[in-house]
């Protein structure tokens, strides 16, 4: 599948940025988040913003954006519209929580309530973006058990980076935050290592014996193509530019997204002041590069049925 | 909307011989000649005489071979026009975000209005077939209409109301017809020539049906080639032997 980078900008965008409000949501319910309103405002304002430019990238990709807001009426069926409906819906909580930080505090009963409402819709509109990919059985590299998890813990661990990197910048005391973080880091990096074995050991049940039905006379190849040059579907569905470097952009996806996040968040235990909130900033930027070379990946290395009728 | 309907009142849709199609194109070429004035006008071409040209076609003809792995029996060389099935689940349908994707209650053709396309693309990777190709000048998706403007069209005379590939296919590879009828014309002859969906395993329930190529004979895979005839003149044949000693000097 072509990887436009629109929509890699936004599954990381909104992925990290959500990760970010969900965790926000959990401590401020528990009572554990730093009073200062003016951390409040970053923080949230952060989270908020990353979530809004992964869903204004998103629009940069349609034909008509602004018909944009036809995509509100199809919850019923379709994941996408599941998905706008509820990113629109998680802007309510989260600027309700932000305001009670702000110009409240964080004992504010209703702050709890918020709290938990934000990291709700932030699950859920994850969980939904992972499903519009998920439930595409045409393309086998995203129609599988791991797609969603993938999805869920790469947006946590996205959002524990960030976390322990605005508490770096602001000043803020790490406790266990960099821990969590690493937890999360851990266990995104489990699940997307248990995805790339999936894919590479599995495959999809749809071959050109049944794309075509002549599988009961032989194996079934091309002979000749329906049109000389590349056309939608071609270009579309069917990228092949990542298969070659398949293997070096996950080695790098590895150490960017995983290892080297998670050594630097160690070094923050070790280390205080200036060099701490170094280290961790340096983890959100290895953390962004590596995750767009994983989304890049998960876009390149998913391969359609319709290129069984192209011999590809 | 783009809930399914639950059952439709007639399942048009289209039945494709692959025993008799020549390959010719012509349902192609007479498709994107009716569609470029039709129902989801224009069909783009972009740079149409240059390199890398590119352009918006509802239906599509591939050629494959089909070659028998054990050697057992003729390799087939399979004309293999591709277009909208007009899936019972149509999944191009359900994921459309807008609603502009539908699938018609009264005969399940799937159709796209175009003014409420934002041009997402999701539903054309939802189609396991390819069917639905991104009019990148217009901003929306395109796709098969199943001719709607000709086939209830009472300004046509009555025979040209079918689909378009259909009234001009030479060889009458396709056929049209009411397949949940099960006794048009279309449905008997998916029974008596073992119609089938393609790529069943996704469970897209495809309308359209494909009509295999009739097998061939076993006999013609094991001639051997070049040289064919090596059957020396019979003695009844004296002129020729003599010819044959002749010519084998």
């Amino acid at each position: 599948m072509q990887p436009a980078f629109s929509v890699i900008f936004f599954t990381v965008s909104t992925g990290t940025g959500y990760g970010l409000l969900f965790l926000f949501g959990l401590l401020g319910a528990a009572g554990k988040l730093p009073a200062d309103p003016t951390f409040g405002f970053i923080g949230m304002a952060l989270g908020i913003v990353l979530v809004g430019a992964g869903l204004l990238s998103s629009m940069l990709h349609l034909g008509h954006p602004e018909r944009a807001w036809r995509a509100f009426s199809q919850w019923k069926t379709s994941w996408l519209s599941r998905e706008g409906v509820a990113s629109v819906i998680s802007f309510i909580p989260s600027l309700a929580m932000m305001y009670l930080w702000v110009f409240e505090s964080t004992s504010h009963p209703m702050f709890t309530l918020f709290g938990l409402a934000t990291a709700l819709m932030a699950f859920v509109t994850v969980y939904c973006t992972a499903m519009i990919y998920r439930s595409l059985p045409p393309i086998h590299q995203w129609a599988n058990g791991w797609t969603l998890p993938n999805y869920l813990f790469m947006g946590l661990a996205g959002g524990g980076v960030v976390l322990v990197g605005l508490y770096g910048v602001v000043g803020v005391p790490l406790t266990l935050a960099p821990i969590f973080a690493v937890g999360a880091l851990f266990v995104a990096w489990g699940v997307k290592s248990g995805y790339w074995r999936f894919i590479d050991n599995s495959k999809s049940k749809s071959t050109a014996e049944t794309a075509t039905g002549l599988g009961h006379i032989g194996k079934v190849t091309q002979m000749e193509a329906p049109h000389t040059e590349d056309n939608y579907l071609l270009k579309e569905m069917g990228f092949q530019i990542g298969r070659k470097h398949g293997d070096k952009l996950r080695r790098y996806a590895n150490v960017l997204t995983f290892l080297l996040p998670i050594l630097l968040l160690g070094g923050t235990q070790q280390t205080t002041g200036y060099v701490s909130s170094g280290l961790s900033l340096l983890a959100v930027l290895s953390f962004a590069l590596g995750a767009i070379t994983e989304r890049w990946l998960f876009f390149a290395q998913a391969e359609h049925t319709v290129t069984l009728y192209y011999g590809r | 909307m783009t809930e399914l309907p639950v059952q439709t009142e007639t399942r048009l849709g289209l039945v494709i011989d692959l025993d008799i199609c020549v390959g010719c194109h012509a349902c192609s070429v007479n498709c994107k000649e009716w569609n470029a004035g039709g129902h989801m006008a224009p069909l783009t071409d972009l740079n149409p005489y240059g390199k890398g040209q590119d352009g918006v076609w509802f239906n599509r003809v591939h050629t494959f071979e089909a070659v028998p792995e054990n050697g057992d029996g003729c390799a087939q060389t399979v004309h293999f026009p591709r277009s909208c099935l007009h899936c019972e689940n149509a999944a191009c349908v359900t994921v459309c975000p807008t609603g502009a994707s539908f699938k018609r209650d009264e005969d399940g053709i799937v159709l796209i209005d175009e003014s409420r396309c934002i041009g997402c693309k999701l539903c054309s990777w939802a189609c396991p077939y390819g069917a639905r190709e991104f009019d990148s000048d217009v901003g929306v998706m395109k796709k098969c209409t199943l001719c709607i403007d000709r086939i209830y069209n009472e300004n046509l005379e009555e025979i040209d109301r079918v689909p378009a590939c259909v009234s001009t296919c030479p060889a009458s590879a396709r056929h049209f017809g009411d397949l949940g009828d099960p006794n048009s014309d279309v449905s008997k002859l998916v029974k008596d020539r073992g119609g089938y969906d393609l790529m069943p395993e996704l469970n897209y329930k495809p309308t359209n049906k494909y009509l295999p190529p009739r097998p061939r004979a076993k006999a013609a895979a094991q001639l051997p080639s070049a040289p064919i005839i090596e059957t020396l003149p019979s003695n009844d044949q004296p002129l020729l032997q003599w010819v044959d000693k002749f010519l084998s000097r």
